[in-house]
């Protein structure tokens, strides 16, 4: 039952993290529940059918099926992170200041819920088929071991929602005017620690074979997995930040790279486009 | 031009899966390894195929081996291993982690 719990737990907070700070960035959006109801939902149905045609996909390209999979579904979720964050460059303070003057929730930033409802359902997807594997196995098995091993699961499921939600919670605290550029940075940070998510599924796949030898290891002072306090600490810094105690060169590249290309791409595409605050801009 | 060079040489790297050409054979019974101890040979790449004959799937897990991979019931699956620098990669099976726990050594 233990054992279930950690597993259920674990991979709940790693969608649900995500969640959270989707929740947070869109704080006061009108419509923003449904799209990310519709992301959870079609995430949990998504991971429905990876786990069924799960032999199916490992099995594409030559066995490496299941890590260009991963590596594709990561990078999509990656591009809809760089967008919602180059398009808030452009009207983050719009968003604010719409907030601030109706109290209530604003029109502004719609247009980019469909993209944060895609990255909800890759977060989704992507824990929830290990779940759906792991507990599938358990109840095929049956019996009183299942029964307890399900109550495991349904324990870890709510331990791990608190935790998300606890952390959005958290995250509304911060004042209006700081919210969006504290979730602007942590959804750069969740994007680069994706893409080296990426990276490293490539790599496992048997592409991009260079600069393989890992830059640090801190799996001493902080490791990146495991069943302890530190290791559930580091998973989660892993899922947000994309924390890794043994990162190779490419994926420290690939991590840097983000960031950079996503900063650049707020300030090239917004040039020019930024109201002043002192001046009143003409109704968009 | 030169952008279409690069992205010719991106699409290069990516279409040219590097392969090992012997796999080490390990089986999965009864959510136990066989064998449990791999020994690999040090600073080059290593494929362990591995062959679920569980009824259930599992995950190879390791974080010192940077790898997840899920391998279906009665079915097999390639996992690659980075070039490792010797010493000794603990790995499990996730999902029955009391049962199916293994060690590659790096020699």
């Amino acid at each position: 039952m233990l054992a279930s719990l950690i597993i259920v737990f674990r991979e709940v907070i790693e969608a649900g993290l995500i969640v959270g700070i989707v929740l947070a960035a869109t704080q006061g959006v009108l419509g923003r529940s449904l799209w990310v109801a519709i992301g959870v939902g079609a995430g949990v149905l998504g991971a429905c059918i990876v786990a069924l045609f799960a032999e199916q996909i490992s099995a594409q390209f030559e066995g490496s099926g299941q890590e260009l999979f991963n590596a594709t579904i990561l990078l999509l979720a990656v591009g809809m992170l760089t967008w919602h964050n180059v398009w808030m460059a452009g009207h983050g303070r719009q968003m604010a200041r719409e907030m601030r003057s109706l109290g209530a929730e604003v029109t502004a930033g719609q247009r980019t819920l469909t993209a944060l409802a895609v990255v909800v359902g890759v977060a989704v997807l992507r824990e929830g088929s290990e779940v759906v594997l792991f507990l599938y196995g358990i109840a095929a098995q049956g019996g009183l071991t299942a029964a307890s091993v399900l109550a495991g699961g349904a324990l870890g499921l709510a331990a791990g929602a608190a935790v998300s939600a606890a952390m959005y919670y958290g995250l509304l605290t911060i004042p209006a005017h700081w919210l969006f550029s504290v979730t602007g940075w942590l959804i750069t940070l969740l994007a680069a620690g994706m893409a080296s998510q990426a990276v490293l599924f490539l790599q496992n796949g048997g592409y991009l074979q260079f600069l393989m030898t890992p830059v640090w290891d801190t799996s001493w002072l902080l490791p990146e997995g495991g069943e302890g306090v530190l290791g559930i600490v580091g998973r989660m810094l892993h899922t947000l930040i994309g924390y890794s105690d043994q990162p190779d060169g490419l994926q420290l590249t690939a991590y840097l790279g983000t960031i950079v290309a996503i900063n650049v791409l707020m300030r090239v595409v917004n040039r020019g486009k930024r109201v002043p605050a002192a001046v009143p801009s003409p109704a968009e | 031009m030169r952008n279409a060079v690069l992205i010719a040489a991106c699409f290069a790297l990516v279409a040219a899966p590097a392969f090992a050409d012997n796999a080490i054979p390990v089986v999965l019974k009864d959510h136990k390894f066989a064998p449990a101890t791999i020994h690999v040979k040090a600073n080059v790449s290593n494929v362990i195929a591995l062959a679920n004959n569980d009824d259930t799937a599992e995950e190879f897990d390791s974080t010192a081996l940077k790898v997840e991979k899920v391998v279906a019931g009665h079915s097999s699956g390639n996992v690659r291993l980075r070039p490792l620098a010797p010493g000794r990669y603990p790995f499990e099976g996730e999902y029955h982690s009391a049962t199916a726990q293994g060690v590659v050594i790096a020699e």
